[in-house]
């Protein structure tokens, strides 16, 4: 085990070059350029292909080609950027091209402010591109985790051939905290099947292998409705039902194996706090604070946002009445939550560019216990 | 001695998409007789197209690997391609619409960056695919289905634009020029850098039935009567000149 002092976004440099990823294409933004910078200097030690293009739409889709000739490859970007990006996005979907997005959210909309930070982009990275589809959204709270999530992210995109993405923050790209890097890390590699068709499998939600250009396979990669050999059927109505669900089945059958969070105090909790991303330190503190007085508070730390973790309904225990919901956006996340349970969800938004402090979600709680 | 010019085509194919006297077909045949002339190995090539009619003159007829990308977005994902497998021999064709007016500031800057691509710009002067709606190629004064009273914009000149970018080698030729065209394509799979071939294709559909040239023929003689090669173009008045398309190359070529 070997111990670094790094920034969030130096981890998260760090992670996908372990993780394998020697391609990286991308177009500045605060406050997620430093992955960027770091990114190219490595390269340059390690071998792997760096490139400044000439915006975020150009960069994912130089992502997307270098993935169709073997790369790991990734981009990373922030709330505007990841906007431009998601044509891309879709795309990747829809020909199930795996691709490694890093967004380092910041506060919207619009321009917003820019080394600042937010939680807005979480809606915008699950409908951002037209359609119907599936990505994977992971959200870390600490350096350490920026670094193991981003390592995981790359296994998810190469398991499932989707778009993946770290859906990071500013308060944690700029963070810097130590880390601990052990040497066993399990790094999944691109299945291959020569002559295999790689748009297609006998089973419903299957993920076929991915071939790569160069290899004789006279691939048909294309983002138009097709057959599993990758000919368009722009008019075939079966074909387009088929492709569309095993695309979403894909991830929902498997939706138990990719999500993950983390569960504090819920054995005899009455209100449940549902949190994320850097509040859910905020939150962590909080909780601990009220039960030292003895409420019977507790809290769900979700990692993983997209597919949204609709078994926290068995998780946050038979004796919650009521969840709290803290965002650095208008209650994104607190909106989805209210699908998947019957109790009352309390939904606390700040945005204002900054942190939720502990004791703002102390003082907020303890109007409802 | 005939050529088996079948061995480039996907098997199973038994038609393209594209309308009675459209030029993507011949652009089609040109270019596998470059590569057949060069003896290129097709599995060690990738063809990169965007959306338009002109995206599917490779996808899926090219018997290669092909990717045909998002609208505008054929040159950086070719660009990604070519970047991470520099033993690909990467050739991007698409229209003028999606490689200009769309997809216009990844051109000038692969152009810049002289990215080792083939760049083939199938340019039919309008949006063919869509209906019929003006482009950035199309002709001052020139009907289309946005602009009934005739084009009021410049168009640009392509080859100009690419050169100044940067680009190692520009031509621009007919598909009326097919030797001309053919010679062009094996000179740009030969150099390194980016090399840029904008190929005029006659389109009677959309571009032709506003414009008094209705049929395919008409469109071909037209082609034939306005391309003036650069070398003939030099001796000519400005009056001469008027309304001509001056074809040919227009870099040294480099190396």
């Amino acid at each position: 085990m070997v111990k670094y002092y790094l920034s969030g976004n130096e981890a998260i440099a760090e992670g996908a070059i372990r993780a394998g990823c020697r391609y990286y294409a991308g177009y500045p933004i605060t406050p997620s350029s430093e992955i960027m910078e770091r990114i190219s200097v490595r390269f340059n030690e390690i071998g792997g292909v760096f490139i400044q293009m000439e915006d975020e739409i150009a960069s994912i889709c130089s992502v997307i080609g270098a993935s169709w000739a073997g790369a790991k490859a990734m981009t990373a970007t922030s709330g505007p950027g990841f906007t431009l990006m998601q044509e891309g996005i879709g795309y990747a979907a829809m020909t199930e091209t795996p691709i490694v997005i890093v967004d380092v959210q910041r506060a919207g909309p619009g321009m917003g402010q820019a080394t600042r930070v937010g939680d807005g982009d979480i809606m915008q990275a699950k409908w951002g591109s037209s359609g119907d589809y599936q990505v994977i959204a992971i959200c870390p709270w600490s350096v350490q985790e920026a670094y193991e999530q981003t390592i995981n992210v790359f296994n998810l995109a190469e398991k499932y051939r989707i778009p993946v993405l770290l859906l990071t923050e500013e308060s944690i790209g700029h963070l810097r905290e130590r880390i601990e890097v052990v040497k066993d890390i399990e790094i999944f590699n691109r299945r291959k099947k020569a002559g295999a068709a790689p748009f297609g499998t006998e089973e419903r939600g299957g993920v076929p292998p991915m071939p790569t250009f160069g290899e004789g396979e006279k691939l048909l990669v294309t983002a138009s409705t097709h057959d599993s050999h990758g000919f368009r059927k722009t008019d075939d109505p079966l074909v387009h039902e088929r492709l569309v669900s095993r695309l979403n089945e894909k991830i929902i059958n498997n939706r138990e194996k990719i999500i993950d969070y983390e569960k504090y105090y819920l054995e005899d909790a009455t209100v449940v706090v549902i949190s994320y991303g850097s509040t859910a330190r905020s939150s962590l503190f909080a909780v601990e604070a009220l039960r030292a007085e003895g409420r019977k508070i507790g809290m769900l730390r979700l990692k993983t946002l997209w597919p949204f973790p609709d078994g926290l309904r068995r998780d946050i225990g038979a004796k919650a009445n009521m969840l709290f919901v803290p965002e650095m956006n208008r209650g994104q996340v607190a909106g989805e939550v209210r699908k998947y349970v019957s109790c009352p969800v309390v939904s606390f938004t700040q945005t204002n560019g900054e942190v939720i402090r502990p004791d703002t979600i102390i003082e907020q709680l303890r109007r409802h216990l | 001695m005939p050529r088996d010019m079948e061995q480039y085509l996907r098997p199973g194919l038994t038609s393209t998409p594209f309308c009675p006297g459209c030029g993507h077909g011949i652009l089609m045949g040109l270019i596998f007789r470059a590569i057949d002339d060069l003896e290129l190995n097709m599995d060690e090539m990738l063809f990169v197209s965007g959306i338009g009619c002109a995206g599917w003159i490779p996808s899926p007829h090219f018997n290669a690997d092909t990717l045909h990308t998002l609208h505008g977005r054929a040159i950086p994902a070719a660009t990604g391609a070519k970047m991470f497998n520099p033993k690909l021999r990467v050739m991007v064709i698409s229209g003028d619409g999606d490689l200009v007016d769309i997809g216009g500031n990844h051109l000038i800057h692969a152009a810049r960056r002289n990215m080792d691509l083939t760049v083939i710009c199938a340019s039919n002067m309008v949006y063919g695919m869509t209906g019929g709606q003006v482009c950035s190629t199309t002709p001052a004064a020139v009907f289309t289905q946005t602009t009934t009273q005739g084009n009021p914009y410049q168009p640009f000149d392509l080859c100009k634009l690419v050169v100044a970018a940067g680009a190692t080698y520009a031509a621009r030729y007919s598909v009326t020029q097919p030797f001309a065209l053919i010679a062009s394509i094996k000179k740009a799979l030969k150099i390194n850098g980016f090399c840029f071939i904008e190929v005029l294709s006659p389109c009677p559909t959309q571009f032709g039935r506003h414009n008094q040239l209705d049929t395919p023929v008409d469109m071909i003689k037209e082609l034939i009567d306005k391309c003036i090669m650069n070398k003939r173009a030099k001796n000519l008045s400005p009056e001469e000149l008027k309304d001509k398309i001056i074809t040919g190359e227009f870099t040294s070529g480099g190396n």
